[in-house]
């Protein structure tokens, strides 16, 4: 992606707190739109937080967040989602009791059942083990295809900011790669934006086209994602012994 | 079989006494589906519902006074469902407001906190109520007085239903199977169970989840008001304080069936018409309350997911 590109979403300064703790200690990070970023670090840096900030819950005590030209700092959580950022949080969150269907209704429930067909068959073609699973309970898949179906339930949204929390976690190394590539492909085909948190670094930065680095909430690094694979202060922390 | 521990007529009294169980235990069954809900969404069992369900039976009583007598509305059927309307959206109203003044505030408050408020909202309802309206039974004229024989044993004593039991029945099953449709096949209540499961998740997906909570406060008070005004026709009567007895056996009825589960709330409320009906005629009439209400410990202590609710665990 090119320099100049419109930024989607602009982190400034964003402090967060869980009650007197402190996570995140002044975060910048820029996403612009078409951009896949991605964002490394270790257990507890703050990484998930920084997500959820930006959706609201935790809400940030100080800083800003502005997405497409909008001020949410302050906005509530489900009104940040109705602007189109669709996120697959942490440990995925599917609704246990609904079915997949129903699950993949909730992705959709904003304001787009129109292309709830298209959207579901697309679904099917990106994980074909949804259709199989169409009226099983959420709760009782295998973690792998409840990580798909978190995926899967956040892109029923139509996201314009795609926002997804380890989506490699647990998973086995095929599925892993399948998940990845449906990322890329989607990214290539409908510019769709992607906002990465990742332990699996090597793909992350593989996949990504710029990646940040948390240390302990704050932001350490920035740079391409060939930059930061390269760097040996992020290969001997995050990549050396990592899984390849 | 005619002649046994249970006297004369066996048969005729037990079918009789089944009729009567399960009039009352529809209402029980509705009510008991406000507790279950709310408990299932936020947590909280909410006291003040048999309160709601009590003054939901005044708004019935005044309105249909005023319609028949002011307004001269002749028609029985069309009274009792323009009060039975009138009653849903008022209490609808009164226990939205309820929300959001005594439980709305308190959320992200410790466990206890709108448990109190529940509980200082029952007192406020009943006792309002009492200064309002009087201390003693308002009574309404019958609404009906239709009664069928369903059949006469040999021996002559006839088993009846009553137009205000069929009138109940089938208000019951089809405001459930209307309820049932809204909670499995709209968005509406896919949202509703979505908010029950993962609040924060919902709210990520554009789920307004205090608005949903709201929600689910009103349609357990517009059920708990079908019931009040079915309470009010099939008695004739309705006093301030109607709203604890019920109100207590519906909670019971909802922890039988298991506290967060819908048809567990139908389920127990039947049952716990049934078991204290058929202890009255049995065992005991004096003693009717005393089995309701043994059953609920029985429950807490042998049984507390009850029969159709779910383990705590869950896999994630």
């Amino acid at each position: 992606m090119t320099e100049a590109a419109k930024p989607l979403l602009t982190v400034r300064g964003v402090r967060t707190y869980y009650g007197n703790i402190i996570a995140l200690k002044g975060v910048d990070v820029d996403v612009a739109q078409g951009e896949i970023v991605t964002l490394i670090g270790a257990n507890g840096a703050g990484k998930s937080t920084l997500m959820m900030t930006i959706c609201g819950n935790p809400r940030a005590r100080d800083g800003s967040i502005v997405y497409d030209g909008q001020d949410i700092t302050r906005l509530p959580t489900h009104d940040i989602a109705r602007l189109r950022i669709a996120q697959s949080p942490e440990g995925r969150r599917i609704f246990p009791r609904m079915t997949v269907l129903e699950n993949l209704q909730m992705g959709a429930s904003i304001d787009n059942l129109e292309f709830f067909d298209t959207d579901i068959q697309y679904m099917f073609d990106l994980f074909p083990r949804l259709k199989e699973r169409l009226h099983q309970r959420g709760g009782t898949l295998s973690g792998g295809e409840q990580q798909m179906l978190a995926i899967a339930r956040a892109l029923m949204a139509r996201p314009k900011l795609l926002m997804l929390d380890e989506p490699s976690l647990g998973l086995a190394p095929l599925i892993v790669k399948q998940i990845f590539d449906a990322i890329r492909e989607l990214n290539r085909r409908d510019g769709l934006t992607v906002f990465l948190v990742e332990q699996n670094a090597f793909h992350a930065l593989k996949l990504a086209h710029r990646g940040y680095v948390m240390v302990n909430g704050v932001i350490t690094m920035s740079g391409s994602g060939r930059e930061l694979l390269e760097n040996p202060e992020v290969r001997a922390a995050y990549l050396e012994g990592g899984a390849h | 079989m005619r002649v046994t521990a249970g006297g004369l007529y066996f048969m005729e009294v037990f079918v009789q006494q089944v009729i009567n169980g399960i009039t009352i235990g529809s209402l029980y069954g509705l009510i008991a589906i406000g507790y279950t809900m709310v408990f299932g969404i936020i947590g909280m069992v909410n006291f003040a519902h048999g309160d709601v369900f009590m003054v939901s039976a005044f708004f019935a009583l005044i309105f249909l006074l005023l319609l028949t007598s002011w307004f001269g509305i002749a028609s029985v059927t069309l009274a009792l469902i323009l009060v039975m309307v009138i009653s849903m959206v008022l209490t609808g109203l009164l226990v939205w407001a309820i929300e959001r003044i005594a439980y709305a505030p308190l959320r992200g408050s410790f466990r206890l906190a709108p448990l109190i408020s529940a509980i200082g909202m029952s007192i406020v309802l009943s006792n309002f109520v009492q200064v309002a309206q009087g201390p003693r039974n308002k009574p309404i004229p019958p609404v009906t007085r239709e009664v069928y024989t369903l059949w006469q044993g040999p021996t002559g004593y006839p088993v009846n239903i009553s137009l205000k039991q069929i009138i109940i029945w089938v208000v019951t099953a089809l405001l459930l199977a209307a309820f049932w449709y809204v909670v499995q096949k709209t968005a509406l209540g896919r949202a509703q169970r979505a908010c029950e499961q993962d609040r924060k998740m919902a709210s990520l997906l554009g789920v307004n989840v205090d608005r949903t909570i709201s929600l689910t406060f009103v349609i357990g008070a517009a059920l708990a008001a079908v019931a009040g005004t079915l309470f009010l026709m099939y008695y004739g009567v309705v006093v301030f304080s109607d709203g604890f007895t019920p109100g207590v056996k519906a909670f019971t009825a909802a922890v039988l069936g298991g506290i967060g589960s819908l048809p567990g709330a139908v389920l127990g409320g039947l049952l716990i018409g049934l078991i204290e009906t058929l202890w009255g005629q049995y065992v005991s009439a004096d003693y009717q309350n005393v089995a309701a209400f043994s059953i609920l410990v029985i429950v807490l202590i042998f049984m507390p997911q009850g029969l159709l609710g779910r383990p705590e665990v869950e896999k994630v």
